[in-house]
């Protein structure tokens, strides 16, 4: 919460706006000046900063990983997102945005999931403020996440399974948007990215950039210097243009987001749109680079990890791209098994299987860079069974024991 | 097929309008390609055998947000049976020389074609106005333009939560008709709204001098009948009829029969 502006960004270059049916359009002027007007309201923000710190646990360590280091030959640092309550990045969001609701009167929530955090946040946002839940979420993902799924139960949460399309994040994001549509007058949708139409995108970071405000203050501190790279994974792209909002304005910092590829890029099963790049195209609600084929129609997405499992991302992140102020790059679903299995040998850290595609791309890319950032969105607990088996599947039925990597010692 | 005399679509919808002969225009909803495109093609010429005075032409969209279940499903089975823009537009052209069409298209498939070649080609076919359901006024500047040049309707919609002076605003903009949803929520057959009717239609008719259409919800003859009542000089029909092609062994004389049963709850 450190950006104070008069307004909200409705476009980011040519990227961004409001493509949605004429009914959403005044609840969206209004959250925008509900949004506009809380951010300066010190009692707004001294409730959210007391709730981040108190039950979150912010701030949250930026953790010199050695033996990670070791293996790269540089020195990274992961943000621990993964410590946060709820063990992802996306309570930072759903926390602001639940309190944001109340302070509208709203007195229902809807929110979408993939791979079931920011579902989870958001029932746990609800929970502690007293306000209905309902949360859509693919059948494939519901499948997928079950131990998410119970949580969001547990937590008092409906969890709404949809059934269309590839059953995934994509379709539930639409499905909540027509849920929206019908129930806009009592009704919030926390958006769990930092996608959909403005306002939704400019709130989302504003509510995640103290990822990467912590992370400039923690890496000066810790080194004296800015780091020579961050990186985070994208999906949506929430955690990583928190994190990039940080270091935007420093130079010198590189920016890179690493999407999924699925089953390589080539194949067309990936969740990549910023890194094959192509044509601008709508999808829920904004203008940004989507996965589509020739007749505008948008494809389906495919990663082995639920929450990249999308086919566009944020109007920001296509802006940074264009810019040239970021740079995407794409690792695919067995590398990312893979960095989920060597993280977890080499540092005792369980990440999820999003940031594992980072931290893939951190350990094996060349580089010059002596200092990198990466944040850790979210820890792994929910991605376990789903990575045994693919990773049994993969090597065989003694996968978990190999030691494969540089820094497995004898 | 000449496409640049201006405001020739504007001007065949505005003589669907007005020359109807019944108490308010009729205008049912086709969704392109379903079950398959030779069904929908027949399902066009029930609606115009049927009584139909203008038909709206669905495109088919992978992630149709102002639509409701059944439209949604019947989309996604017209893209499953391999439906196009292009056959799409082919469809338009051989209903066009019938009945005015109005084609219903999602923003993201309109600015895939790019908004100029979109609107050209949808001349080229014969059509009259183009609905793009995602797009408000806000976001409209380059197709509305482009639609101007080639002689396509822009027909803005409004609902019942658009306040006054936006509806002010889209109703002076507003080509062919001003489409009025009638509820807060997406497009389905719905039981009872028809309280309704009368103040969103006062309203609508208030901001635009075109003819105000009622849409959403509408799936009987009564109620068709209550729109008219209500003031609107026009009723779409959707979700019944979609729901009618998907259902029926025959759907072409199955929406023949619902048609004309509407047709019949207009007339004076």
């Amino acid at each position: 919460m450190s950006t104070h502006v008069a307004s909200v960004e409705h476009r980011f270059g040519p990227f961004g706006g409001q493509y949605v049916p004429e009914t959403l359009m005044p609840a969206l002027a209004e959250l925008e000046q509900a949004w506009i007007e809380a951010r300066l309201d010190p009692g707004y923000r001294e409730q959210l900063d007391g709730l981040l710190r108190d039950y979150v646990g912010r701030s949250t360590p930026l953790y010199l990983a050695e033996r990670l280091s070791e293996v790269a030959g540089r020195t990274i640092y992961l943000k621990r997102e993964d410590l946060n309550h709820t063990g992802a990045h996306k309570i930072n969001n759903a926390l602001g945005q639940a309190l944001l609701a109340r302070r509208m009167g709203k007195t229902r929530i809807i929110a979408e999931t993939g791979a079931g955090q920011h579902g989870v946040a958001s029932a746990t946002a609800c929970a502690l403020l007293g306000l209905e839940c309902i949360v859509y979420m693919g059948e494939e993902d519901i499948r997928r996440q079950k131990p998410n799924v119970e949580r969001m139960e547990l937590l008092g949460a409906r969890v709404a399974p949809v059934t269309a399309g590839a059953r995934t994040l994509k379709e539930a994001v639409s499905e909540a948007i027509r849920d929206w549509v019908t129930n806009v007058g009592d009704t919030h949708y926390i958006i769990g990215s930092a996608v959909g139409p403005a306002p939704y995108p400019s709130i989302v970071r504003d509510l995640q950039r103290l990822i990467g405000d912590e992370a400039r203050a923690q890496v000066l501190e810790r080194e004296g210097r800015l780091p020579d790279r961050v990186i985070a994974c994208v999906g949506g792209g929430s955690n990583a243009i928190g994190m990039f909002a940080g270091f935007q304005h420093d130079e010198d910092v590189a920016l890179i987001g690493v999407e999924a590829a699925g089953e390589g890029l080539e194949s067309g099963r990936h969740g990549a749109p910023l890194t094959v790049g192509g044509r601008p195209g709508v999808l829920h609600g904004s203008l940004s680079l989507i996965m589509q084929d020739e007749e505008g129609q948008v494809t389906e997405a495919h990663s082995v990890s639920a929450g990249l499992d999308y086919p566009g991302s944020g109007p920001e992140h296509a802006w940074l791209r264009e810019s040239g102020r970021a740079t995407y790059v794409a690792v695919g679903d067995h590398d990312a098994l893979r960095a989920f299995r060597t993280v977890a040998q080499l540092e005792g850290i369980i990440p999820a299987l999003e940031p594992s595609h980072a931290l893939h791309y951190v350990l094996t890319e060349p580089t010059d860079s002596t200092l990198d950032v990466v944040c850790l969105s979210g820890r792994g607990d929910k991605d376990l069974a789903e990575v045994i088996a693919q990773l049994r599947e993969l090597e065989g039925p003694d996968a978990l024991h190999r030691r494969d990597h540089p820094g497995a010692g004898a | 097929m000449s496409t640049t005399t201006t405001n020739a679509g504007a001007e065949r919808i505005a003589a669907a309008f007005r020359e109807h002969g019944r108490r308010a225009a009729l205008m049912p909803y086709l969704m392109a390609g379903f079950p398959d495109d030779a069904t929908a093609r027949a399902i066009g010429q029930a609606y115009a055998d049927g009584g139909a005075d203008l038909v709206e032409l669905g495109v088919p969209f992978s992630d149709p947000l102002a639509d409701g279940p059944v439209i949604h499903e019947a989309g996604t089975r017209a893209l499953a049976a391999g439906s196009t823009v292009d056959a799409v537009l082919r469809q338009c052209e051989a209903l066009a020389p019938r009945v005015p069409v109005v084609l219903m298209c999602y923003a993201q498939l309109v600015l895939a074609r790019g908004a100029d070649a979109f609107a050209r080609q949808l001349a080229d076919a014969g059509g009259s106005g183009l609905i793009v359901p995602d797009l408000p006024m806000e976001e409209a500047a380059a197709l509305l333009p482009a639609c101007e040049e080639h002689g396509i309707a822009l027909v803005p919609l409004v609902a019942p939560t658009t306040p006054d002076e936006r509806l002010g605003r889209i109703g002076a903009e507003a080509r062919g008709f001003l489409y009025t949803v009638s509820v807060v929520g997406t497009t389905g057959e719905r039981a009872a709204l028809a309280d309704q009717f009368g103040s969103i239609v006062a309203r609508a008719k208030a901001a635009t001098d075109v003819p105000v259409a009622l849409g959403f919800g509408i799936a009987t003859p009564e109620q068709a009948r209550q729109a008219a009542d209500a003031g609107a000089d026009g009723v779409i029909v959707g979700s019944r009829l979609v729901r009618e092609a998907g259902e029926a062994a025959d759907p072409a004389a199955a929406v023949r029969a619902v048609v004309r049963g509407l047709a019949d709850g207009l007339e004076h």
